[in-house]
């Protein structure tokens, strides 16, 4: 189960001609497709088109009555290949994942497409994962729709031209037999918006009725010589098909006035921050109509050469507003003014930051410092001549810390990489090499474990260098997500097949929990539409791993530390796995916490736990933060003036995962911590005793405060 | 190619044109979706347009977090909105937590010619504030200072305390604080129905959103309904005899000058319940050996910081305090109440042990335990047979009874190695504060306050000393300097910093180069 149901959205998807839509980017995109006609979808889950996967997954009732299939494919790759339907096919096919690691996955299958071509519209839905917040290294997808030709759409960020995309970019793939990349920029899948709906439409052909007629054409196969014929396929016959749409339908945009000395050249995902500098800049009002000319590309590739060229007639100066780098657009661009030996001047990364993300403030500076230089006379005399004087603002760069993502509160991860670095206390540092998924946060303080991540499902086998072993052996770590994904192949058939001596430990916590909580094959839940509760283990025997241990609650950090130090140091040959399972308490909490609150009410016997600090005891060292991090954890200042340290202190948020209380006896702490459980609705003969020995206590504490001094307020 | 033709336009002032730019910094799980999900509902509602966009990604896993929502009102064509704030741009910005109004300060999105701050002073303090062995805690003061200068108008109170105590979350509050500040054009009535729309835990946020309104409305009054009371100077309650024991000693403590008095009525409170009133009397007679080296002229510096270390030293951190520490009263009515223990329902209590040979060698009498201490079989010994984690539950009773026993073994503690150990250590460290006083008043005040260095259990409490023992083995080296004070302070906080004592290593370095 996902983190959120979303049969509300659902009721979204289900909005008829002329009735409106408001809602997210990202929801408005999959309300497209069903009125776009599409036959299948899938894809892999990842931020920013999680919600995608998750909608369609719970809208199967709407998809099963249109005739849509809909598959949550194993990986990206799986997906791309997917596309493969509308090949020879006149079917509608939709397939979304995040850039640009979804991209890298995917690019056999994405390139073989590519050559093979389409016969049916196919759509790469890309969630383009740069800049602010963005979990991924910095790179473009643009590159790959460039080195495979398919083409790139990146419309402006509102509803309606987005879901304008969707329906472009099924025509255009169709009228140039290529598949085409719609890229939505991370802001603009979680944007809010309306548009008006149209009604879903059923595809003309289903996948259904496609597999009772079975077609195929060797000339589409990828292989010599008719790849040859691909090559040129593309160039003669597909790229100035898809010109031609491009221009016929005006999918690149023009605004602002016919004639002007300067013009800017703008990503379509752009425009709207584009539109803010002018507004800043007195050039442009609140409903986007601007005094500058702006040609902007809804399609950045392939750029069409005579429209481009067109809008730099008469023009002196242009400036190309593209994210990113390299700069491809300006490249291309470039060649394009050389070629018509134009003597328009071309502006760009020589006045915007080569890397890096296009803010509020970059925008505003560098169209602000072209316009000052190309077009003095069109700024307003403010503009040209600020002289607003803002007072000095103290430096908190040294008072504010950073706040990166973290475990949440219970991560049952937590434990795994406190038992981690209690074994790395024994042994030394250690070789450990990481994946993609929640466990990346132990490369974080307090944990600090791991040091490289080459990929989804990559991480034993960034280990592999290391696999002959050493004096101590290489540690790897892995997600079940990870593990299902790529890893069983790529990292774990390649430790078997390499007879590897290094450590790999499997972080299973029962879904993808990273990217929103979906099913995988080791999923422990009832799902009635996947085939789940498929052991880790299972597949590790079936590739002839053997020493394979597992740890059933990760939370017994004792438990994890001595088997860590086992794989490190037993003498059995081979890979050494320790699949370490615990439910991922984000959604156990989501699940749980209703029911248990539904218990109580009821007047059943409920046991809930929290773990407290006795502040008294705690000295105010930190030891157990720095093998924990916790959110619940914190600190807090005692109102003695004989401390000097804020002793460890635990919140309400406590969900009483006992981690803390493990570690302190793990790695023997101090005596601080406790469990307290308050038990809701106890039984008769419970409570009774209870008070028996409630009294004896109580007697027994009256008994020496009798006998001493006693400072406390009476409570 | 479409062309979309229009007259050119020149907006003379662009803060005039209508859009209202609020921004949002949070830290994930605090709730800003849905904070952001009610401006929204309340602008569209209201005759407004509105965008809100978010970069939520795996942020929402506790990292920082920014919402963006603009609106302008209706009608004229549809307006082009940002996707993110811009720095110098924007109007209102709500900050729910104190450091991310710090953030929101440092990326600009604060400035004094327009922006109302709304910010929650509350901490949800960071894995790198927490982690350090000292005082890591970054500094609400200096944001609060910062929020004074950037912000056209600051609204500031604790709004998450606010929120718990109304029986919902800080969403809500934050609402009502928006809602009282009067930033957006809409009433009062139009905010509580967006919270109605909204249709989940509706009371509790309508009441944490009143209680906010509230406070956000009344000018320069922010902390006061949250602030926590200062708890009144507790008097000494016990046997008659007791009692006017502890008066006497309490006269001593009154007749010391007044900055050392304050310090030590806590100090002789503190050994006194860690032992007895005779316990309390050797550590006046301690801290009068002190005052006699002592310089008024100096504030008695030297005196006062001894009264807060000698006492910190004489009540160490044994199986008897802690015993004793567990089963008081006091601490099981303090857990019923942090639990919210209600009526009818019963608390079951697990203590985390986890005792090492070394803390059985020290309760046995100081000879015997010496000789134990010394050999290495017997340790062994003692750990095979009492090391393992031990789980405890003090709601039973034969748990109970056992940490009562041990905890009421304060006749038993004087002869203990432990105590011995202690009483050594302390003797030692008295002396040398004494001695370097003698040669630099200041070097011996700093010498004193390297007490702060000694704490924590088993491995934490042995590190703790090596770095005490590290941090004064430099005082020979430096006491020559006319800054040796200085520079003792800044020995003590590096060996603060980190948990192996790499920016102490770093700084020995340092003084070692030039001394």
């Amino acid at each position: 189960m996902a983190e959120r149901s979303f049969k509300a959205e659902v009721a979204h998807l289900r909005l008829g001609a002329g009735q409106t839509f408001t809602g997210e980017g990202i929801l408005a995109i999959t309300k497209a497709l069903l009125e776009n006609g599409v036959g299948y979808v899938g894809g892999y889950q990842g931020a920013p088109i999680s919600h995608l996967m998750d909608v369609l997954a719970d809208a199967e009732e709407l998809l099963s009555e249109l005739g849509v299939r809909f598959e949550a494919n194993a990986n990206e790759a799986a997906a791309a290949a997917m596309l493969a339907a509308s090949v020879h096919y006149p079917i509608r096919g939709a397939v979304t994942f995040k850039g640009s690691v979804g991209v890298n996955v995917a690019s056999d299958a994405l390139a073989n497409l590519a050559s093979s071509g389409v016969n049916g519209g196919a759509l790469i839905i890309v969630g383009e994962d740069y800049g602010e917040g963005s979990s991924i290294m910095q790179e473009r997808s643009h590159a790959f729709a460039m080195k495979s030709q398919f083409w790139l759409l990146d419309p402006r960020p509102n509803l309606p031209c987005i879901t304008k995309a969707v329906k472009d970019g099924f025509e255009l793939s169709e009228a140039s037999n290529t598949p085409v990349m719609l890229m939505v920029r991370i802001r603009s899948c979680h944007v809010t918006g309306s548009f008006e709906t149209r009604d879903n439409r059923r595809p003309a052909l289903t996948v259904r009725e496609a597999l009772s007629n079975p077609q195929s054409d060797f000339a589409r196969v990828v292989l010599p010589p008719m790849s040859y014929a691909h090559e040129q396929d593309k160039i003669h016959n597909r790229w100035p098909a898809a010109e031609r749409f491009i221009r016929d339908n005006r999918l690149n945009e023009i605004f602002g006035p016919a004639e002007a000395p300067v013009g800017l050249i703008v990503q379509g995902g752009m425009y709207n921050s584009v539109i803010r500098a002018l507004q800043r800049l007195g050039m442009a009002d609140i409903y986007g109509n601007s005094a500058v000319p702006l040609y902007v590309l809804n399609v950045t590739y392939p750029l069409v050469s005579s429209e481009f060229l067109e809008f730099c007639a008469g023009k002196e100066q242009v400036l190309v507003i593209e994210e990113g780098q390299p700069e491809f657009i300006e490249q291309q661009l470039s060649t394009y003014l050389y070629r018509a030996q134009v003597p328009v001047r071309l502006r760009g990364k020589d006045i915007f930051p080569m890397a890096g993300e296009y803010t509020g403030q970059v925008m505003l500076d560098s169209i602000g410092r072209f316009l000052r230089e190309a077009a003095p006379g069109l700024l307003p005399a403010m503009v040209r001549a600020p002289n607003e004087e803002r007072p000095p603002i103290p430096d908190l760069s040294k008072t504010v810390p950073i706040r990166p993502p973290g475990f949440c509160t219970g991560c049952p991860e937590r434990p795994i990489f406190a038992a981690m670095k209690l074994v790395q206390k024994e042994t030394g540092k250690l070789q450990i090499s990481a994946d993609i998924g929640c466990h990346l946060f132990a490369a974080l303080p307090p944990f600090e474990i791991g040091g490289a991540t080459m990929g989804y499902g990559l991480g034993p086998a960034a280990n592999a260098a290391f696999d002959g072993g050493g004096e101590r052996r290489p540690v790897a770590v892995i997600g079940d997500g990870g593990f299902w994904h790529n890893g069983l192949s790529s990292s774990f058939t390649n430790m078997a097949f390499n007879k590897s001596d290094g450590v790999a430990v499997i972080v299973d916590n029962y879904y993808s929990a990273a990217t929103g909580g979906q099913d995988i094959m080791s999923s422990r839940a009832d799902n009635p539409s996947k085939a789940t509760k498929n052991p880790i283990s299972k597949a590790l025997k079936g590739i002839g791993i053997n020493w394979v241990r597992e740890v059933n609650r990760t939370y017994d950090v004792g438990r994890m530390r001595d088997v860590l130090r086992e794989a490190l140091t037993t003498d059995e040959p081979g890979p050494k796995v320790i699949v370490a399972s615990s439910e991922c308490m984000l959604n156990r909490q989501r699940r749980e916490k209703p029911l248990m609150a539904q218990a109580i009410k009821d007047g059943r016997r409920v046991e809930a736990p929290r773990f407290g600090v006795d502040e008294d005891v705690c000295t105010g060292d930190h030891a157990c933060i720095r093998l924990s991090g916790c959110p619940s954890l914190s600190l807090k200042k005692l109102d003695d003036p004989l401390r000097d340290d804020p002793v460890a202190s635990i919140d309400q948020s406590c969900v009483g995962c006992g981690n803390c209380g493990e570690v302190a006896d793990a790695a023997v702490l101090c005596p601080s911590f406790y469990r307290a459980d308050v038990v809701h609705n106890p039984t008769p003969s419970e409570a009774r005793r209870a008070n028996v020995r409630a009294r004896v206590i109580g007697w027994l504490q009256a008994r020496r405060d009798a006998r001493r001094l006693n400072f406390e307020v009476p409570a | 190619m479409s062309v979309h033709e229009h007259l050119p336009a020149h907006p003379s002032d662009p803060r005039l044109s209508g859009i209202i730019k609020l921004a949002i910094l949070a830290v994930g799980g605090q709730g800003g979706g849905v904070l952001t999900g009610w401006i929204e509902d309340l602008a569209r509602q209201n005759g407004y347009v509105a965008q809100a966009t978010s970069v939520a990604g795996v942020a929402q896993r506790t990292g920082a977090t920014v919402y963006y929502v603009e609106m302008a009102p209706a009608g004229g064509g549809t307006p082009v909105f940002s996707l993110m704030p811009a720095q110098g741009d924007v109007d209102i910005m709500i900050a729910a937590e104190m450091m991310e109004a710090g953030r929101s300060i440092q990326r600009g999105f604060v400035t004094p010619d327009r922006t109302v701050l709304i910010a929650s002073t509350h901490r949800a303090l960071a894995v790198s504030e927490k982690m350090v062995p000292g005082d890591g805690i970054a500094s609400s003061d200096e944001v609060m200072a910062a929020a004074e200068i950037a912000a056209r108008r600051f609204i500031a109170a604790d709004f998450d305390t606010l929120a718990i105590r109304n029986g919902s979350v800080i969403s809500a509050s934050l609402f009502g604080a928006l809602a009282g500040s009067g930033a957006l054009p809409f009433p009062r009535e139009a905010f509580e129905a967006a919270i109605r729309s909204g249709g989940k835990g509706v009371e509790g946020s309508l009441r944490a959103f009143a209680a906010a309104y509230e406070v956000a409305g009344t000018p320069h009054a922010p902390d006061a309904p949250v602030a926590p009371a200062k708890p009144a100077a507790p008097a000494a309650r016990g046997p008659a005899r007791l009692v006017q024991a502890w008066t006497a000693l309490q006269a001593r403590v009154a007749a010391l000058p007044a900055p050392v008095a304050e310090m030590a009525l806590s100090g002789l409170r503190k050994v006194v319940e860690f032992q007895d009133l005779a316990y309390g009397a050797e550590y006046l007679d301690r801290l009068d050996t002190v005052l006699r080296a002592d310089d008024a002229a100096r504030g008695h510096a030297l005196s006062r910081e001894a009264a807060k270390y000698i006492a910190n030293a004489m009540a160490y951190d044994d199986v008897i305090r802690v015993a004793d520490l567990k089963t008081r009263a006091r601490r099981f009515d303090r857990i019923r109440k942090e639990m919210r223990v209600k009526e009818g329902n019963l608390l079951q209590l697990t203590e985390f042990m986890h005792p090492r040979a070394e803390e059985i060698a020290g309760m046995l009498p100081a000879g015997l335990g010496q000789r134990v201490q010394d050999s290495p079989v017997w340790m062994a010994r003692l750990d095979r047979w009492f090391s393992k984690g031990r789980r405890l539950r003090t709601d039973s009773l034969r748990s109970y009874l056992t940490l009562y026993v041990l905890g009421g073994m304060k006749g038993w503690r004087r002869r203990t190695l432990r105590h011995a150990q202690e009483q050594a250590h302390l003797a030692r460290w008295l002396d040398q504060a004494l001695h370097w006083a003698g040669v630099n008043y200041d070097l011996g005040v700093e010498v004193m306050r390297c007490r702060r260095l000694v704490k924590g259990y088993s491995d934490t409490h042995a590190r703790g000393l090596s770095k005490f023992d590290r941090v004064l083995g430099m005082v020979p080296v430096l006491s020559a300097r006319p800054d040796a004070a200085d520079w003792l302070r800044r020995l003590r906080e590096a060996a603060l910093q980190d948990e192996e004592g790499k920016a102490l290593d770093g700084a020995i370095q340092t003084i070692r180069s030039f001394a």
